[in-house]
């Protein structure tokens, strides 16, 4: 409180490359998140008994695990199995394995309420159960399962600060490390909490133009 | 009709079902049904509800795997998990009581789909062909609305279009207009009787006496699983032989 003007200089550019770190563990988590949450409810509705099986049983782990514990266990545990990662790729790996698995869920419940005949359709008119899985029944699954999905991104957003808690210097982290050195917790962590807040409010205006891109007559206002 | 009898009698035979069989667990719906299809002949089956009508059309094209007997179009086995099913379904065209359209897709695009992703046309003359079947059942002014946005009876023209796009040998109509009112229900009726007339090869389950009579070449009676009677629509208004249809008939008239 005593030199504002001073600790906003040196705070800025701290916050800033943690700031770059939180985007990267976004913007590579999600994509992945998303293509592993589609592959788990295809392998859940379409696949024979035991990749059925198998991707229940992983959806029930990764809901079930705390995320945190998670993480945890990728960087600080596979490395007695010999197995090592970089701290920001076991964060990476945690999120898109935990977000997949809810992902997964609305993915689901979207495939499940597109009429089965819609299905029938496409085989009758020849397609492939993959052709049909792909050209019909995603589309609109997807488009069904969007407002989970965005509340799925918006917790991606929020729960990227746990890589701090296996050395990844995003935001949250980077700002802890400089409020402690300086005794600037209000400010700095005040600052983080805007950031998170804008970051949150950009992503639902983003959203908010798919939605609306993609809006079909006959699919429900969302 | 003398133009439809005389294409019959003439017409080759390119569908053959054969002893068809199937169970539903302890119930046998179909108890050896066969029939042969010539070309250019409009079939119409009737019978009491749950007596297999439906499940004998989703055998055709085996999205029903029947237990035992065949299907053959036009000297192919028409078999699931044969290496051309998807061909051969390609030929048999299939219309629903609920028109099962693709609800994402406007109606042009429909029609469109499988014509791009099965045929493998380019999108161009995939809309080309696929804006021609609109105008054929009346339909090119929707030709960008979503299925949400039809009525009953245009919605049903559409899964019509959408069939004959992949000029099919013979289309499957399995109560194609009774979830329609009676008015949506006449506009669908017109649509078949022209493809009819025009010689397509139609088998019809359906309750419409009516376009049973005027449009089949023959009606096929079924019940518990097999065909119980069948004939000409002349036959079986005043043979004898008829008995049991015509009292189904009349006790349906009465509803
Ligand atoms: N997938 C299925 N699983 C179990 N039973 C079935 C299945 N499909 C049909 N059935 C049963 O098979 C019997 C025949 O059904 P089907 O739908 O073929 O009759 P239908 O003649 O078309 O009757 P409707 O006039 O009511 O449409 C019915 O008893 C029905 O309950
Ligand atoms: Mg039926």
């Amino acid at each position: 409180m005593i030199d504002l003007q001073f600790d906003f200089e040196i705070l800025l550019p701290a916050l800033y490359k943690g700031a770059l770190v939180t985007f990267a563990l976004i913007l590579v988590s999600a994509p992945f998140g998303f293509l592993n949450g589609i592959g788990i409810a295809l392998g859940r509705t379409y696949g024979n008994r035991l990749v059925s099986r198998l991707c229940q049983g992983y959806v029930l782990f990764f809901k079930g695990c705390p995320l945190l514990l998670l993480l945890f266990i990728i960087y600080f545990g596979l490395p007695s199995l010999g197995i090592t990662f970089t701290a920001f790729t076991s964060a990476v790996i945690g999120f898109i394995l935990c977000n997949g698995a809810y992902n997964s869920e609305y993915i689901r419940g979207g495939i499940q309420s597109v009429s089965s005949g819609q299905m029938t359709a496409a085989l009758s008119l020849g397609m492939s159960r993959v052709q049909a899985i792909r050209s019909i029944i995603l589309p609109q699954a997807l488009r069904k399962s969007l407002p989970g999905l965005s509340n799925e991104f918006i917790y991606l957003i929020k729960y990227s600060s746990l890589a701090y808690m296996i050395t990844v210097i995003e935001i949250t982290g980077a700002g802890n490390i400089f409020a402690a050195k300086y005794f600037a917790f209000f400010e700095v962590f005040i600052l983080i909490g805007i950031f998170y807040l804008g970051l949150v409010t950009v992503a639902g205006r983003i959203i908010a133009v798919i939605e609306k891109k993609i809006a079909i007559p006959g699919f429900g206002g969302v | 009709m003398g133009t439809v009898m005389h294409k019959m009698m003439n017409g080759e035979i390119i569908l053959r079902v054969e002893d068809i069989h199937k169970c539903y667990g302890d119930i046998e719906v179909l108890k050896g049904v066969s029939f042969d299809v010539r070309r250019g002949e409009t079939k119409v089956f009737i019978g009491p509800s749950g007596t297999g009508k439906s499940t004998l059309l989703r055998c055709i094209n085996q999205l029903t795997i029947p237990d035992s007997g065949c299907i053959w179009l036009n000297d192919e086995e028409v078999i699931y998990g044969g290496p051309r099913i998807n061909q051969l379904r390609q030929k048999i065209g299939m219309v629903f009581q609920n028109f099962n359209l693709f609800d994402h897709l406007t109606a042009v695009a429909n029609v469109e789909i499988a014509l791009i992703r099965v045929k493998g046309m380019s999108k161009a003359d995939a809309r080309k062909k696929a804006l021609e079947e609109l105008k054929q059942v009346g339909l090119l002014d929707k030709a960008n609305a979503y299925p949400a946005e039809l009525s009953g009876g245009q919605a049903q023209r559409l899964s019509i279009a959408r069939a004959l796009a992949m000029d099919p040998e013979v289309i499957l109509f399995d109560e194609p207009t009774s979830s329609l009112d009676p008015e949506l229900t006449r506009e669908v009726l017109e649509v078949m009787k022209r493809l009819a007339r025009a010689g397509m090869t139609m088998l019809v389950v359906t309750h419409e006496m009516g376009f049973a009579l005027s449009v089949a070449n023959e009606i096929l009676f079924m019940e518990h699983g097999t065909i119980v009677e069948k004939g000409s629509p002349s036959d079986i208004q005043t043979s004898p032989a008829f008995a049991r249809t015509r009292m189904f008939l009349g006790t349906f008239q009465d509803d």
